[in-house]
Protein backbone atom coordinates (compact mmCIF):
# COMPACT_ATOMS: atom_id res chain seq x y z
CA UNK A 1 0.00 0.00 0.00
CA UNK A 2 1.18 3.13 -1.37
CA UNK A 3 0.13 5.90 0.75
CA UNK A 4 0.37 9.69 -1.63
CA UNK A 5 2.78 11.72 -0.28
CA UNK A 6 1.68 15.83 0.31
CA UNK A 7 2.70 16.61 -3.60
CA UNK A 8 0.52 13.98 -5.05
CA UNK A 9 -1.87 14.92 -2.18
CA UNK A 10 -1.70 18.09 -3.77
CA UNK A 11 -1.62 16.87 -7.68
CA UNK A 12 -4.78 15.00 -6.78
CA UNK A 13 -7.25 18.32 -5.63
CA UNK A 14 -6.01 20.01 -8.40
CA UNK A 15 -7.03 17.65 -11.28
CA UNK A 16 -10.85 18.13 -9.47
CA UNK A 17 -10.38 22.30 -10.06
CA UNK A 18 -11.90 23.20 -13.60
CA UNK A 19 -10.84 26.22 -15.88
CA UNK A 20 -12.53 29.34 -14.89
CA UNK A 21 -13.19 28.26 -10.87
CA UNK A 22 -12.56 30.64 -8.49
CA UNK A 23 -11.13 28.87 -5.71
CA UNK A 24 -9.55 29.74 -2.14
CA UNK A 25 -6.70 27.95 -0.58
CA UNK A 26 -6.65 27.62 2.61
CA UNK A 27 -2.90 27.90 4.89
CA UNK A 28 -0.82 25.28 5.16
CA UNK A 29 -1.59 22.13 2.65
CA UNK A 30 -3.90 23.56 0.69
CA UNK A 31 -1.56 26.28 -0.57
CA UNK A 32 0.24 23.86 -2.44
CA UNK A 33 -2.00 23.02 -4.58
CA UNK A 34 -1.79 26.29 -6.87
CA UNK A 35 1.79 24.46 -7.77
CA UNK A 36 -0.19 21.83 -9.75
CA UNK A 37 -3.12 23.61 -11.68
CA UNK A 38 -2.06 23.34 -15.33
CA UNK A 39 -0.63 26.98 -16.13
CA UNK A 40 -2.05 27.17 -19.70
CA UNK A 41 -5.61 26.96 -17.84
CA UNK A 42 -7.06 30.10 -16.20
CA UNK A 43 -8.22 29.31 -12.31
CA UNK A 44 -8.83 31.80 -10.34
CA UNK A 45 -7.28 32.08 -6.59
CA UNK A 46 -8.72 34.19 -4.03
CA UNK A 47 -6.95 34.94 -1.35
CA UNK A 48 -9.20 36.40 1.86
CA UNK A 49 -7.28 39.70 2.65
CA UNK A 50 -8.13 40.78 -0.54
CA UNK A 51 -6.89 39.62 -3.37
CA UNK A 52 -8.21 37.47 -6.77
CA UNK A 53 -5.81 36.40 -9.34
CA UNK A 54 -3.24 35.37 -6.76
CA UNK A 55 0.16 34.38 -8.97
CA UNK A 56 2.89 32.32 -7.28
CA UNK A 57 5.68 33.27 -4.74
CA UNK A 58 8.13 36.39 -6.28
CA UNK A 59 11.64 36.04 -6.25
CA UNK A 60 13.50 37.74 -3.18
CA UNK A 61 14.55 41.14 -5.01
CA UNK A 62 10.59 41.40 -5.47
CA UNK A 63 8.70 40.73 -2.42
CA UNK A 64 6.37 43.18 -1.45
CA UNK A 65 4.69 43.15 2.23
CA UNK A 66 1.94 44.88 1.03
CA UNK A 67 1.42 41.94 -1.35
CA UNK A 68 1.04 38.77 1.07
CA UNK A 69 -1.48 35.83 1.03
CA UNK A 70 -3.79 34.71 4.10
CA UNK A 71 -1.20 32.50 5.25
CA UNK A 72 1.52 36.39 5.39
CA UNK A 73 3.55 34.91 3.12
CA UNK A 74 4.66 37.16 -0.17
CA UNK A 75 2.80 36.56 -3.61
CA UNK A 76 1.85 38.36 -6.68
CA UNK A 77 -0.50 39.48 -8.53
CA UNK A 78 -1.09 38.19 -12.00
CA UNK A 79 -2.24 40.37 -14.91
CA UNK A 80 -5.91 41.06 -14.32
CA UNK A 81 -5.93 40.83 -11.32
CA UNK A 82 -7.53 43.19 -8.06
CA UNK A 83 -7.36 44.02 -5.04
CA UNK A 84 -10.49 44.86 -2.45
CA UNK A 85 -11.18 45.31 0.92
CA UNK A 86 -12.44 43.01 3.43
CA UNK A 87 -16.15 43.36 3.56
CA UNK A 88 -16.14 42.31 -0.69
CA UNK A 89 -13.57 39.40 0.23
CA UNK A 90 -15.88 37.76 2.93
CA UNK A 91 -19.38 38.75 0.46
CA UNK A 92 -17.18 36.44 -1.95
CA UNK A 93 -16.92 33.58 -0.05
CA UNK A 94 -20.27 34.00 2.08
CA UNK A 95 -22.47 34.95 -0.83
CA UNK A 96 -21.72 31.69 -2.92
CA UNK A 97 -19.32 33.23 -5.46
CA UNK A 98 -16.39 31.06 -4.45
CA UNK A 99 -16.76 27.65 -6.12
CA UNK A 100 -14.06 26.23 -4.33
CA UNK A 101 -12.37 26.34 -1.20
CA UNK A 102 -9.35 23.63 -0.38
CA UNK A 103 -9.31 23.42 3.70
CA UNK A 104 -7.25 21.34 5.73
CA UNK A 105 -8.88 19.52 8.88
CA UNK A 106 -8.61 18.01 12.49
CA UNK A 107 -12.13 15.94 11.85
CA UNK A 108 -14.57 15.36 8.70
CA UNK A 109 -18.28 13.85 9.76
CA UNK A 110 -19.20 11.48 6.91
CA UNK A 111 -22.49 14.03 6.67
CA UNK A 112 -19.90 16.34 5.94
CA UNK A 113 -19.71 18.71 9.23
CA UNK A 114 -16.19 20.13 9.58
CA UNK A 115 -13.88 20.59 12.47
CA UNK A 116 -11.04 22.45 11.95
CA UNK A 117 -10.15 25.41 14.08
CA UNK A 118 -9.77 24.47 17.56
CA UNK A 119 -9.01 21.13 19.07
CA UNK A 120 -10.68 22.11 22.41
CA UNK A 121 -7.77 22.13 24.61
CA UNK A 122 -8.26 23.91 27.88
CA UNK A 123 -5.08 26.19 27.89
CA UNK A 124 -5.53 26.53 23.71
CA UNK A 125 -5.95 29.83 22.51
CA UNK A 126 -8.40 29.64 20.26
CA UNK A 127 -8.03 30.96 16.22
CA UNK A 128 -10.69 30.96 13.89
CA UNK A 129 -9.84 33.55 11.10
CA UNK A 130 -11.78 32.88 7.58
CA UNK A 131 -12.27 29.24 7.85
CA UNK A 132 -15.88 29.36 9.47
CA UNK A 133 -16.90 31.80 6.71
CA UNK A 134 -15.05 29.65 4.19
CA UNK A 135 -16.79 26.36 5.30
CA UNK A 136 -20.21 27.52 4.70
CA UNK A 137 -19.55 30.14 1.72
CA UNK A 138 -17.57 28.21 -0.94
CA UNK A 139 -19.98 26.38 -3.48
CA UNK A 140 -17.77 23.24 -3.04
CA UNK A 141 -15.58 22.80 0.20
CA UNK A 142 -12.59 20.17 -0.51
CA UNK A 143 -10.88 18.90 2.35
CA UNK A 144 -7.64 17.74 2.36
CA UNK A 145 -5.90 16.07 5.07
CA UNK A 146 -3.99 12.73 6.21
CA UNK A 147 -6.55 9.94 7.08
CA UNK A 148 -5.08 8.82 10.09
CA UNK A 149 -3.77 11.06 13.29
CA UNK A 150 -0.21 10.08 14.12
CA UNK A 151 -1.85 7.34 16.67
CA UNK A 152 -3.74 5.64 13.76
CA UNK A 153 -7.17 7.56 14.83
CA UNK A 154 -9.28 7.93 11.43
CA UNK A 155 -10.04 11.92 11.19
CA UNK A 156 -12.58 10.61 8.93
CA UNK A 157 -15.35 10.31 11.80
CA UNK A 158 -19.29 9.25 12.33
CA UNK A 159 -19.39 12.45 14.44
CA UNK A 160 -16.68 15.35 15.20
CA UNK A 161 -15.70 15.17 18.66
CA UNK A 162 -13.52 18.64 17.91
CA UNK A 163 -15.54 21.88 18.23
CA UNK A 164 -17.18 22.31 14.58
CA UNK A 165 -16.23 25.47 11.91
CA UNK A 166 -19.26 24.43 9.91
CA UNK A 167 -22.18 21.47 9.35
CA UNK A 168 -22.88 19.74 6.59
CA UNK A 169 -20.66 21.72 4.76
CA UNK A 170 -17.85 19.63 2.79
CA UNK A 171 -18.36 17.57 -0.17
CA UNK A 172 -15.01 15.81 -0.63
CA UNK A 173 -12.33 14.58 1.28
CA UNK A 174 -8.62 14.15 -0.12
CA UNK A 175 -6.44 11.45 2.00
CA UNK A 176 -3.09 10.38 1.76
CA UNK A 177 -5.06 6.68 1.46
CA UNK A 178 -8.03 7.53 -0.16
CA UNK A 179 -10.36 10.41 -1.95
CA UNK A 180 -14.40 10.21 -0.26
CA UNK A 181 -17.45 12.32 -1.09
CA UNK A 182 -19.13 12.84 2.11
CA UNK A 183 -22.89 14.49 2.40
CA UNK A 184 -26.48 13.77 3.45
CA UNK A 185 -25.98 9.83 2.15
CA UNK A 186 -22.74 9.40 4.12
CA UNK A 187 -19.66 8.95 3.09
CA UNK A 188 -18.58 6.98 -0.65
CA UNK A 189 -15.12 6.18 -1.55
CA UNK A 190 -14.58 7.66 -4.94
CA UNK A 191 -10.74 6.26 -5.15
CA UNK A 192 -8.28 4.19 -3.47
CA UNK A 193 -4.14 3.98 -3.57
CA UNK A 194 -3.11 0.40 -5.34
CA UNK A 195 -2.98 -2.28 -2.55
CA UNK A 196 -5.62 -0.89 -0.09
CA UNK A 197 -9.68 -2.42 -0.50
CA UNK A 198 -13.12 -1.38 0.57
CA UNK A 199 -12.89 -3.48 3.64
CA UNK A 200 -9.44 -2.90 4.82
CA UNK A 201 -10.36 1.23 4.19
CA UNK A 202 -13.56 0.62 6.75
CA UNK A 203 -11.42 -1.51 9.21
CA UNK A 204 -8.86 1.71 9.36
CA UNK A 205 -11.93 4.57 9.55
CA UNK A 206 -14.37 2.34 11.76
CA UNK A 207 -16.76 3.97 9.45
CA UNK A 208 -19.91 3.01 7.05
CA UNK A 209 -18.55 3.64 4.11
CA UNK A 210 -20.17 2.56 0.45
CA UNK A 211 -17.83 2.17 -3.40
CA UNK A 212 -18.95 5.12 -5.18
CA UNK B 1 -11.31 76.22 4.49
CA UNK B 2 -11.56 71.89 5.15
CA UNK B 3 -7.78 70.88 5.84
CA UNK B 4 -8.18 67.17 7.63
CA UNK B 5 -4.11 67.21 7.82
CA UNK B 6 -2.75 67.39 10.86
CA UNK B 7 1.05 68.17 10.91
CA UNK B 8 2.01 65.09 13.94
CA UNK B 9 0.99 61.97 14.85
CA UNK B 10 0.91 63.10 18.64
CA UNK B 11 -2.07 65.68 17.50
CA UNK B 12 -3.79 63.30 15.48
CA UNK B 13 -4.52 61.43 18.53
CA UNK B 14 -4.43 63.69 21.28
CA UNK B 15 -8.48 63.15 21.74
CA UNK B 16 -7.85 59.74 23.17
CA UNK B 17 -9.39 58.73 26.11
CA UNK B 18 -8.72 55.79 28.57
CA UNK B 19 -11.24 53.12 27.93
CA UNK B 20 -12.21 53.87 24.35
CA UNK B 21 -12.87 51.19 21.71
CA UNK B 22 -10.31 51.34 18.80
CA UNK B 23 -10.11 49.64 15.39
CA UNK B 24 -6.80 49.21 14.13
CA UNK B 25 -6.41 48.43 10.35
CA UNK B 26 -4.37 45.44 9.31
CA UNK B 27 -4.22 41.89 7.95
CA UNK B 28 -0.97 41.05 9.91
CA UNK B 29 1.35 43.83 9.21
CA UNK B 30 0.33 44.82 5.54
CA UNK B 31 -1.88 48.00 6.10
CA UNK B 32 -1.51 48.15 10.06
CA UNK B 33 -0.86 51.97 10.62
CA UNK B 34 2.34 51.15 13.26
CA UNK B 35 3.57 54.93 13.62
CA UNK B 36 -0.28 56.44 14.94
CA UNK B 37 -0.05 53.10 17.68
CA UNK B 38 3.08 54.61 18.78
CA UNK B 39 1.72 57.97 18.73
CA UNK B 40 -1.09 55.68 20.55
CA UNK B 41 1.41 54.55 23.30
CA UNK B 42 3.07 58.11 23.68
CA UNK B 43 -0.42 59.63 24.52
CA UNK B 44 -0.36 57.00 27.12
CA UNK B 45 -4.19 56.55 26.74
CA UNK B 46 -5.43 52.76 28.71
CA UNK B 47 -8.15 50.28 29.37
CA UNK B 48 -8.48 50.33 25.82
CA UNK B 49 -10.52 48.21 23.22
CA UNK B 50 -9.20 46.65 20.33
CA UNK B 51 -11.00 45.69 17.42
CA UNK B 52 -8.51 44.56 14.66
CA UNK B 53 -8.11 41.00 12.50
CA UNK B 54 -4.41 40.33 14.63
CA UNK B 55 -3.68 40.46 18.06
CA UNK B 56 -0.30 42.12 17.13
CA UNK B 57 2.90 39.84 16.08
CA UNK B 58 6.89 40.78 17.31
CA UNK B 59 7.26 43.74 18.98
CA UNK B 60 5.56 46.36 16.46
CA UNK B 61 1.87 47.73 16.27
CA UNK B 62 -0.88 45.89 18.56
CA UNK B 63 1.86 43.56 20.22
CA UNK B 64 3.60 46.86 20.80
CA UNK B 65 0.32 48.35 22.88
CA UNK B 66 -0.43 45.07 24.22
CA UNK B 67 2.99 44.82 25.95
CA UNK B 68 2.81 48.60 27.24
CA UNK B 69 -0.41 47.42 29.12
CA UNK B 70 -2.97 49.46 27.38
CA UNK B 71 -5.44 47.32 26.20
CA UNK B 72 -8.49 45.51 28.20
CA UNK B 73 -9.82 43.52 25.58
CA UNK B 74 -9.19 42.61 22.14
CA UNK B 75 -12.03 41.65 19.04
CA UNK B 76 -10.40 39.61 16.65
CA UNK B 77 -10.65 37.09 14.43
CA UNK B 78 -6.67 35.11 14.20
CA UNK B 79 -4.91 36.19 17.49
CA UNK B 80 -2.62 32.91 17.82
CA UNK B 81 0.15 33.62 15.41
CA UNK B 82 4.27 32.35 15.40
CA UNK B 83 5.49 36.03 17.00
CA UNK B 84 2.02 36.71 19.54
CA UNK B 85 3.66 36.59 22.47
CA UNK B 86 2.96 39.42 24.33
CA UNK B 87 -1.29 38.75 23.40
CA UNK B 88 -0.38 34.90 24.48
CA UNK B 89 1.39 35.87 27.33
CA UNK B 90 -1.29 38.01 28.81
CA UNK B 91 -3.89 36.00 27.61
CA UNK B 92 -3.00 33.35 29.48
CA UNK B 93 -2.17 35.56 32.66
CA UNK B 94 -6.03 36.71 32.48
CA UNK B 95 -4.98 39.58 32.06
CA UNK B 96 -7.06 40.80 28.81
CA UNK B 97 -10.26 39.56 27.22
CA UNK B 98 -10.91 37.60 24.14
CA UNK B 99 -13.94 38.17 21.89
CA UNK B 100 -13.45 35.46 19.49
CA UNK B 101 -15.06 36.12 16.07
CA UNK B 102 -15.03 34.65 12.13
CA UNK B 103 -13.23 36.93 9.97
CA UNK B 104 -16.07 37.48 7.58
CA UNK B 105 -18.65 38.26 10.59
CA UNK B 106 -16.10 40.88 12.08
CA UNK B 107 -15.88 42.29 8.60
CA UNK B 108 -20.04 42.27 8.15
CA UNK B 109 -20.46 43.82 11.89
CA UNK B 110 -18.38 46.64 10.97
CA UNK B 111 -20.12 47.43 7.75
CA UNK B 112 -23.24 47.18 9.40
CA UNK B 113 -22.35 49.33 11.85
CA UNK B 114 -20.94 51.45 9.08
CA UNK B 115 -24.29 51.28 7.20
CA UNK B 116 -26.27 52.01 10.39
CA UNK B 117 -27.57 48.91 10.43
CA UNK B 118 -29.20 47.42 14.45
CA UNK B 119 -27.86 44.15 13.33
CA UNK B 120 -27.67 40.96 10.77
CA UNK B 121 -28.49 37.75 10.19
CA UNK B 122 -25.46 35.65 9.28
CA UNK B 123 -24.59 32.14 8.04
CA UNK B 124 -20.82 32.01 9.26
CA UNK B 125 -20.45 30.38 13.01
CA UNK B 126 -24.17 29.11 12.86
CA UNK B 127 -24.16 25.37 14.99
CA UNK B 128 -20.51 26.21 16.10
CA UNK B 129 -19.19 27.36 19.47
CA UNK B 130 -18.64 30.73 18.45
CA UNK B 131 -22.89 30.96 18.23
CA UNK B 132 -23.09 29.81 21.48
CA UNK B 133 -26.20 31.53 23.20
CA UNK B 134 -26.78 33.81 20.61
CA UNK B 135 -29.85 34.14 18.32
CA UNK B 136 -30.77 32.19 15.67
CA UNK B 137 -33.57 32.38 12.69
CA UNK B 138 -34.36 30.35 9.53
CA UNK B 139 -34.70 31.97 6.42
CA UNK B 140 -35.44 30.49 3.23
CA UNK B 141 -34.25 27.39 4.77
CA UNK B 142 -31.09 28.41 5.54
CA UNK B 143 -30.20 29.13 9.04
CA UNK B 144 -28.69 32.29 10.29
CA UNK B 145 -26.86 33.79 13.57
CA UNK B 146 -27.89 36.85 14.47
CA UNK B 147 -24.72 39.02 14.93
CA UNK B 148 -24.66 43.01 16.56
CA UNK B 149 -22.64 45.86 14.80
CA UNK B 150 -18.85 46.89 15.72
CA UNK B 151 -18.75 50.60 16.67
CA UNK B 152 -16.00 52.20 17.88
CA UNK B 153 -14.78 55.44 19.16
CA UNK B 154 -11.65 55.76 17.08
CA UNK B 155 -10.27 54.05 14.02
CA UNK B 156 -6.91 54.03 13.10
CA UNK B 157 -5.87 53.57 9.32
CA UNK B 158 -3.03 53.61 7.14
CA UNK B 159 -3.69 54.10 3.05
CA UNK B 160 -1.56 55.38 0.72
CA UNK B 161 -2.66 58.65 -0.23
CA UNK B 162 -4.83 61.15 0.96
CA UNK B 163 -5.93 64.58 0.15
CA UNK B 164 -6.88 67.35 2.71
CA UNK B 165 -10.75 66.52 2.26
CA UNK B 166 -9.66 63.19 3.53
CA UNK B 167 -10.21 61.04 0.23
CA UNK B 168 -8.18 57.91 -0.02
CA UNK B 169 -6.50 54.82 -1.47
CA UNK B 170 -4.23 52.38 -0.43
CA UNK B 171 -1.87 50.11 -2.04
CA UNK B 172 -2.63 46.28 -2.37
CA UNK B 173 -4.02 44.62 0.09
CA UNK B 174 -2.95 46.99 2.93
CA UNK B 175 -6.28 48.07 1.70
CA UNK B 176 -7.83 44.74 3.54
CA UNK B 177 -10.22 46.53 7.03
CA UNK B 178 -8.80 50.11 5.95
CA UNK B 179 -12.43 51.50 4.22
CA UNK B 180 -15.25 49.24 6.12
CA UNK B 181 -13.32 50.76 9.33
CA UNK B 182 -12.94 54.31 8.28
CA UNK B 183 -16.93 53.78 8.49
CA UNK B 184 -17.21 52.57 11.58
CA UNK B 185 -16.01 54.89 13.82
CA UNK B 186 -17.05 57.93 15.53
CA UNK B 187 -13.63 59.71 14.54
CA UNK B 188 -11.33 58.02 11.44
CA UNK B 189 -7.80 58.88 11.61
CA UNK B 190 -5.30 57.93 8.93
CA UNK B 191 -1.28 57.10 7.89
CA UNK B 192 -0.70 58.11 4.34
CA UNK B 193 2.81 58.07 3.11
CA UNK B 194 1.65 60.64 0.87
CA UNK B 195 -0.60 64.28 0.55
CA UNK B 196 -1.32 65.10 -2.52
CA UNK B 197 -3.49 68.51 -3.99
CA UNK B 198 -7.45 68.32 -4.43
CA UNK B 199 -8.15 66.84 -7.52
CA UNK B 200 -5.21 64.18 -8.02
CA UNK B 201 -6.84 61.44 -6.79
CA UNK B 202 -8.96 59.90 -9.73
CA UNK B 203 -12.82 60.38 -8.66
CA UNK B 204 -13.38 56.92 -9.94
CA UNK B 205 -10.69 55.29 -8.14
CA UNK B 206 -11.15 56.99 -4.51
CA UNK B 207 -11.76 53.93 -2.14
CA UNK B 208 -12.94 56.13 0.59
CA UNK B 209 -14.37 59.31 -0.18
CA UNK B 210 -13.23 61.85 2.77
CA UNK B 211 -17.23 61.81 4.26
CA UNK B 212 -15.71 59.25 6.35
CA UNK B 213 -12.21 60.26 7.34
CA UNK B 214 -12.21 62.72 10.30
CA UNK B 215 -8.20 63.69 10.01
CA UNK B 216 -4.79 62.61 8.34
CA UNK B 217 -1.27 62.47 9.21
CA UNK B 218 1.58 61.50 6.99
CA UNK B 219 4.44 59.87 7.68
CA UNK B 220 7.41 59.04 5.31
CA UNK B 221 8.31 62.14 3.77
CA UNK B 222 6.77 63.93 1.21
CA UNK B 223 8.97 62.72 -2.15
CA UNK B 224 9.37 65.29 -5.05
CA UNK B 225 6.00 65.31 -7.10
CA UNK B 226 7.40 62.75 -10.21
CA UNK B 227 6.92 64.61 -13.42
CA UNK B 228 5.18 62.28 -15.86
Amino acid sequence: MQRLNREAMAARVAKDIPEGAYVNLGIGLPTMVANFLPKEKDVFLQSENGLLGMGPAPADEDVDWDLINAGKQPVTLLAGGAYFHHGDSFAMMRGGHIDICVLGAFQVSVRGDLANWHTGAPDAIPAVGGAMDLAIGAKQVFVMMDLLTKTGESKLVETCTYPLTGLACVSRVYTDLAVFEVGPNGARVIEMVEGLTLDGLRELTKVPLEAA
Amino acid sequence: MINKIVTSMKEAVADLKDGASIMISGFGDAGSPHELIEAVIEHGATDLTIISNNAGAGENGIAALIKANRVRKVICSFPRQAASHHFDARYRAGEIELELVPQGNLAARIQAAGAGLGAIFTPTGYGTLLAEGKETREIDGRNYVLEYPIHADFALIKALSGDRWGNLVYRKVARNFGPIMAMAAKTTIVQVSEVVELGTLDPECIVTPGIFVNRLVRTAPQRAAIAA
